[in-house]
Formats: C-alpha cells, sequence, structure tokens
C-alpha cells in the first residue's frame, strides 16, 4: 500500500501542500506525485533512513525532566512543508520591514525615546517591562541595531494567509536544525533536488559570519568573533556548537574569558587574546555578575563595562529583549509607521491588551475561546490554550491576570495550517505547524530562504516547541516560475 | 586556541587511547587464558588486579568470575570500562565538535553505540572476539580520521600528547600486568609460564613482528622489558611516547618549562642479567615511571589549561 492522497483531508484547515483531497499545490506537485509513486515499504525505509541520520549525525536537543537531561534526537518528518518562491519573496520583504522597526523602536527606547513623547507607546509598559534594562540608556551599538539575529515565527489561519505570531529577539535558537533539516531530506528524498528548483539555505552561516564580523569595534582584517554558550546541558548546545563550527569562529564559556582594562580577553595556550564580537546565546540576566545576576556562574564579570565602553560588540545587543514582549509585540504596526512611513506588510494576529480595562474585560469574558499568554515567557510555557482549557485552569488565569494585568496578552486560538505528516504506522495525517524564519542585521539585512518549520506531532494539538513534544520539517521555497 | 579546547582534545585523545588499550587487554587475556595448561592459577580477576581496580570491582560485584570481570571491564558505568572510557571520548568530542570534523562526531557516536548496544558480544565466549576487535578497529579509525581531517595546528599537538602520554602510562601498565602474572607462581611453571606470558604481553600492544624483526632473539622477560621501555622506533615504547610528546611540545607556544620537566624524566632503561631479576625492583621502577608521566600531565596541565587563573 501506498500514500492515496484522495484518503488524506485537511477538514477544515488550510493545507500547505493539497488544496483538496487529490489535488497538490503548484509547488508541492512533483513532490505529491513521487511519494505517491512510493510503496509504504520504500516511506518505511526512508523514514528510517532519516532517523538513523539524525543519530549517525548527533543531531539532539536537551529536555530537562525531574530525572536529569535526556539529550533527545531531533523529531522529523520526511514530508516537507512548501511555499512557493514568489509568496515567499513577500514575506522576505515584511520580516526585513518588520526588524527593521523594531530595531529603530528598541535604538529609540534607550535614548530619547520619540516615540513615547509623540503618544504613540505608552511610558507605563517600560516601565513595567521586565526586560528593559536601564543599564543600556545611551549606548549606541553599531549601525544603531540592537537585535542582530531574529527569529519571528509566523502562522497562517484558515485561509492561508499568513501572520506574525511573535518576534524572538533574545536568543531565538533553531537556526542550526533548520540547516540539519535540509541535509538529512538531502540524503532521504535526494531525487526530489534533481527535479525540482528547490531554493539553497546553507549559506546563513556565512551570512552570520559577515553580520558580527561588521560589528567588530577594532577594525582589522581578521577581528576575534567568539560564540558564548552556557555550555553543554543548555537545550540549544547543539546549535552553539554547530554555528561555532560551520562560520569558523570559537565557542567558548564564560569561564574562557575574562575583562580587564574594560576588554574582553580569551584564556588561549599561548596567553590571554583581545576578543571584538561575542555572539551571546545567554540571558542578559547571567551576562555579567557585576551588572544582573550576581549568582551567574555562565557570565563574564565586568562583560558589560567592555561593552559599554565600545571595546566588544554583544550580539544581540543587551536589552534588545525589551521588544521581545509580547504587549510590545502588539505594537509593531504602529512603529512600522511611525519609524519607516509605510504600511506593515505582514499582519500581526489581533491581540488584546490585558492592561487596557476594556480589553481586559473581553478577554476576562471569552477566555474559552482565547489563547492567553504571558507577556515574557518563551518556549510555550505558562501559556492558556482557551478551547482546551479547563475550568480549574481559566479560574487560575482571571486570578492571574487580575493580579498582573500587565503582564497578560490574549489572541484568538487561530486555526493553524496544517501540512501531511506520518505518524508511526505509516499513515498520513494532517498536523499543525508554525514557521521560524531568521533575519540577521547589521549594515545589511537578510532573510533565510525559508525558515525552520516546527510541527505539533499530536494530532490537534497546537503546541509546536520542541521542549513539549514538537517535531519539525524542511522547509522548502520552491520557484515554479523557470523553466528548465 | 582556547585553553579548554586544548584541554578536551588532550583528553578526547587519552580517552580514545584508553578505549583502544583496555579492549585490547581484554583480548589479551582472552587468548592467553586460552593457551594455558588447567591449573594454572590465572583467573580473571587479575585483570581487575592488573587495572588497581579492587576496591571498585568488589563494592559492586560479589563473585569474581569471568562475567562480571567482563562486565567490568568492557561495559560499567562508572569504572575505567571501555564504555565508560568511550562515553567520556564522546563526551570531549561533543563539547569540542566547533573544531573537529563532523565525521568525527559521527564516528565516535558509532563507536558508544556500538560497545552500548553489545554487550551479549562482549560477555558471552563465541563472540567476544569480533566485538573487541570491532572496538579497535574503530578506535583505529578513529586515529586516521582525526589525523586526515584535523588541522595539524596545535590542537593536534595536544591530541598527540594525550596520545602518546596515555600509550606510555598503559605500556608500563600492561608490563606491570606481565610481571605480576609471573611472580607469584613463576616456581610452577618455569620458563613454558614466561614464554606464553611475555608473548601474550608483546602481542597486547601489536609489538610481536616489531619484537621479532628488532630483539632477532626468543622471547624473554629482559629483553622484552627492554624493547617496550627503550625501543626507538615501535610506536608504543616508552621512548618513543616520550620522543613524540617533545616534538610536540616543540611545536608548541610557551614550551619552555614543559621542555625542561622532559629533560628531567627518565632513565626508562631497566637491567635485568636475567629473568629472574625481574622482580619487586622492576614494579617498583616501572611504579616511578607511571609517577614521572603523572607529573607531566600536571606540568601540562599547569603550563597551558590554567591559564589566567588565579
Amino acid at each position: 500500500m501506498s500514500i492515496d492522497w484522495h484518503n488524506y483531508d485537511a477538514g477544515c484547515f488550510f493545507d500547505e501542500l493539497i488544496s483538496s483531497p487529490g489535488h497538490a499545490r503548484l509547488p508541492a506537485r512533483r513532490l505529491v506525485s513521487h511519494l505517491g509513486r512510493l510503496d509504504s515499504d520504500e516511506i518505511q525505509m526512508r523514514r528510517e533512513m532519516a532517523q538513523a541520520t539524525i543519530e549517525q549525525m548527533g543531531v539532539t536537543f536537551t529536555v530537562y525532566t525531574e530525572e536529569g537531561n535526556i539529550d533527545r534526537a531531533w523529531p522529523f518528518d520526511i514530508i516537507p512543508r512548501i511555499i512557493s518562491a514568489k509568496q515567499w519573496a513577500t514575506l522576505d520583504l515584511g520580516l526585513k520591514q518588520r526588524l527593521k522597526a523594531l530595531n529603530f523602536f528598541i535604538d529609540d527606547v534607550y535614548h530619547d525615546q520619540n516615540i513615547v513623547k509623540d503618544g504613540i507607546f505608552p511610558a507605563h509598559i517600560l516601565t513595567d517591562s521586565k526586560n528593559f534594562r536601564p543599564e543600556c540608556q545611551g549606548v549606541s551599538p553599531p549601525f544603531g541595531v540592537w537585535a542582530n539575529i531574529c527569529g519571528t515565527d509566523l502562522v497562517r489561519d484558515d485561509s492561508g494567509k499568513f501572520y506574525v505570531l511573535e518576534d524572538n529577539l533574545r536568543v531565538p535558537s533553531g537556526v542550526a536544525y533548520m540547516l540539519e533539516n535540509r541535509s538529512i531530506t538531502k540524503r532521504v528524498l535526494p531525487e526530489l533536488f534533481e527535479n525540482d528548483r528547490i531554493l539553497p539555505i546553507n549559506e546563513y552561516p556565512s551570512k552570520l559570519f559577515d553580520t558580527l564580523a561588521a560589528l567588530s569595534p577594532r577594525k582589522i582584517k581578521k577581528p576575534e568573533i567568539v560564540v558564548l554558550t552556557p555550555g553543554i546541558y543548555n537545550s540549544a548546545y547543539f546549535e552553539h556548537a554547530f554555528l561555532a563550527q560551520q562560520m569558523g569562529v570559537e565557542l567558548v564559556e564564560g569561564r574562557d574569558l575574562q575583562v580587564s582594562d574594560d576588554k574582553v580577553y580569551m584564556r588561549t595556550i599561548a596567553g590571554l587574546e583581545q576578543v571584538d564580537v561575542i555572539y551571546r546565546r545567554i540571558d542578559d540576566m547571567f551576562l555579567d555578575p557585576e551588572c544582573f545576576d550576581k549568582n551567574s556562574v555562565l557570565g563574564v564579570p565586568g562583560l558589560m563595562r567592555a561593552w559599554r565602553a565600545g571595546n566588544v560588540a554583544l550580539a544581540n545587543a543587551p536589552g534588545a529583549g525589551v521588544a521581545d514582549d509580547k504587549v510590545v509585540y502588539a505594537f509593531v504596526p504602529q512603529m512600522i509607521e511611525y519609524y519607516l512611513n509605510e504600511a506593515p506588510i505582514i499582519d500581526n494576529v489581533k491581540t488584546w491588551l490585558c492592561f487596557e480595562p476594556d480589553q481586559r474585560a473581553y478577554v476576562l469574558d471569552n477566555l474559552e475561546s482565547l489563547v492567553v499568554k504571558p507577556a515574557n515567557e518563551s518556549g510555550g510555557y505558562g501559556m492558556l490554550i482557551g478551547p482546551h482549557s479547563t475550568k480549574r485552569q481559566r479560574n487560575n488565569f482571571v486570578r492571574l491576570i487580575k493580579a498582573n494585568p500587565r503582564n497578560y496578552i490574549a489572541q484568538p486560538t487561530l486555526n493553524l495550517s496544517v501540512s501531511p505528516t506520518l505518524i508511526d504506522g505509516a499513515d498520513l495525517e494532517p498536523r499543525h505547524l508554525d514557521l521560524r524564519p531568521f533575519i540577521l542585521q547589521a549594515d545589511d539585512i537578510y532573510v533565510t530562504t525559508g525558515g525552520l518549520t516546527r510541527v505539533a506531532m499530536e494530532r490537534g494539538s497546537l503546541v509546536v516547541n520542541s521542549s513539549q513534544g514538537g517535531g519539525s520539517k524542511d522547509t522548502w521555497i520552491v520557484d515554479t516560475e523557470v523553466r528548465r | 586556541m582556547l585553553s579548554t579546547v586544548a584541554e578536551r582534545m588532550y583528553w578526547l585523545a587519552r580517552y580514545l587511547e584508553r578505549v583502544e588499550n583496555t579492549a585490547r587487554l581484554v583480548g589479551v587475556y582472552h587468548k592467553l587464558l586460552l593457551d594455558l595448561p588447567n591449573g594454572v592459577d590465572i583467573t580473571w580477576y587479575n585483570l581487575i588486579i592488573l587495572n588497581s581496580a579492587e576496591s571498585t570491582f568488589n563494592e559492586r560485584y560479589k563473585n569474581r568470575d569471568e562475567r562480571n570481570v567482563l562486565k567490568f571491564m568492557l561495559f560499567d558505568e562508572q569504572s575505567g570500562s571501555t564504555l565508560s572510557a568511550a562515553k567520556m571520548l564522546r563526551e570531549n568530542v561533543r563539547t569540542s565538535r566547533d573544531v573537529l570534523a563532523s565525521e568525527v562526531w559521527e564516528c565516535v557516536n558509532e563507536l558508544y553505540l556500538y560497545i552500548r548496544d553489545n554487550t551479549q558480544q562482549g560477555l558471552l565466549r563465541r563472540p567476544r572476539y569480533e566485538f573487541i576487535d570491532g572496538i579497535i578497529k574503530s578506535c583505529q579509525q578513529l586515529n586516521g580520521l582525526l589525523s586526515d581531517t584535523t588541522n595539524h595546528d596545535d590542537g593536534w599537538q595536544f591530541i598527540k600528547l594525550g596520545k602518546n602520554l596515555e600509550r606510555a602510562d598503559m605500556t608500563t601498565r600492561i608490563l606491570d600486568a606481565g610481571v605480576s602474572l609471573l611472580l607469584p607462581s613463576s616456581d610452577d611453571i618455569g620458563v613454558n609460564l614466561h614464554q606464553v606470558v611475555w608473548g601474550h604481553v608483546l602481542r597486547s600492544l601489536s609489538a610481536d613482528l616489531s619484537y621479532r624483526r628488532t630483539v632477532r632473539t626468543r622471547i624473554g622477560g629482559a629483553e622484552v622489558i627492554s624493547f617496550l621501555l627503550e625501543d626507538e622506533f615501535f610506536p608504543r615504547t616508552l621512548r618513543y611516547c616520550h620522543n613524540r610528546i617533545v616534538e610536540s611540545v616543540y611545536k608548541l607556544p610557551r614550551q619552555k618549562a614543559v621542555l625542561a620537566q622532559l629533560e628531567a624524566m627518565g632513565p626508562f632503561e631497566f637491567n635485568a642479567a636475567s629473568d629472574d631479576e625481574i622482580d619487586q625492583r622492576f614494579r617498583d621502577h616501572i611504579n616511578e615511571l607511571q609517577i614521572q608521566f603523572a607529573g607531566l600531565h600536571q606540568c601540562f596541565y599547569d603550563n597551558w589549561f590554567a591559564i589566567g587563573q588565579a
């Protein structure tokens, strides 16, 4: 038995590959007909091959459990998710537009706060922001850019329209998995790469290198760039090592670095060497025990002094997370108009702000149909998904929202798009997914071709986070307009 | 090169060497026991004594039989088994993936899984030899991969330091193993046992062919000892390892203190007129050499790995 596409039905959801049972969307046609020709043994074999490749390549992420940290193999579905190049071109512009506006906003917030003075953005949101760092006021990072690396989560509703769900401006992760997903697919479905025009994605590491190198305070030929990791027990350690290796730079932990005379040095076998740019994968609060969390052993004492003195570049800049706040997110369309004088190319998801009394009342009355999110969590933690919640959970959120309205937003429960996914037993079923493209900004701005597609592996589930059982797919941007 | 990276390169080489040598030791024992006549009082438990692991072993196992000794030497999660050394090797490679070729990681991962998933192959007699051979081959494949895919820069010198230091130490242990087998029972069986044991000591180091070509005489204790301590060309002798360490150190920055320590080492040679003189005095000599190599390790640590740490 092979895949019978007539038996696959996405129901009321928008499907990424199929327009109606048995009919593939244009960019997915070759893939769908190819998979239809494979028998179930062949499909099973490819799945096993993907699994073996993942184990062999050691693609893992770490999950924290009560029994200790577990290194799990990366859950991966071999059927890619496909977007047409034409549609991608628009998203590419929209993502660039968004990050530019966000960076203008962050720079403004740490300097004159014109956006507050002009009445566009309420002052109290800043005062109450968990991620606003007074220590960063008056600092001017290179090119006025604070978030050099951004991971923006996109979702589609039941009409197929794209929305921005959130912007990750602190230490977004996932790009290594995006690259590894492609390597796996190339091993598992090589025949499709011969015929389809699938746009390549492998330039990311060199783009990242260029972005970081542009930030170097010392204008020298070979600036010393390092990736700063919290260490092997971090869930994204695999990615930190992967990126350092791909860029050919040192992967360091806090203990490899020290600060003297407001300059950062790393400990090498030849003695101390000055560091110019740090791609830090450590949260602000752990960066520098002199400045933030006194007990942090992950960071480097004096790092903030060196950064403020302009002797080292940090990417992303400390304090960039102020725009990572989900309340701030609600204001991004206004930012785009305010700073760029443009209309947003990609819309936000409708968002209710709980600190506004009217909106809060609406949220409290409609918890059953809404998704409630804390303003400053990541990884899908601390959320209420109304339609899947119990009365008790909802009551709990009523209390939480009333106690700290500034910290909560609500959004409609989206009918997230789905894509055909192989489930154990070789059945094909629709699963919800999202997409995280990565955007780089320094002197130049760049968007990955596609991004990381994350899939909720449980039937009906909307939770795509890998820390909570999500899986992933390769993401193909297919150019259908070129004739061969 | 980062001090911590250098340290991991050094340790990954040591653990790789340890996996291979532990497998070799078990392999030799496996074959030695097949060669000995009944009534010779050599048991699997001697392997535990040779590794100075009596107390750890006895904490965990009651019976000192073949199965438990093999479990301990091959698969114990904590002791110096091949599995635990492979695990440490994997951990060091895992945290050094930014400087090593991805094939190295894949290969180490496979080696670790191979040992972990083939417990029965190691414990049962029939498939055991093949299993051990598989470990040794993987280690050699890894040595080749490291040599051919790693930059021969400072990191490579640290790999060589680790490999040669661990090797020298392991050679002293295998020599010690040979002597300890002979000391208590040498009266009973005499020359025959000597020949068998020293022959296996050589084979455990893949040194039998080289020994014959170089020494051109029968296999005797004094000759084997002199060969394994002093030969300049066979890659597992103390002299050879010491020379390679000196070469590597010359290529590294800030090497003065280490060179001085290297010069002060030795003498390696041990003079015995006959096999009868290979006694406690020799074991003390071996012990002194092990202490010297441990001191060398400390010297590496102070000089390169502990930079800037007050």
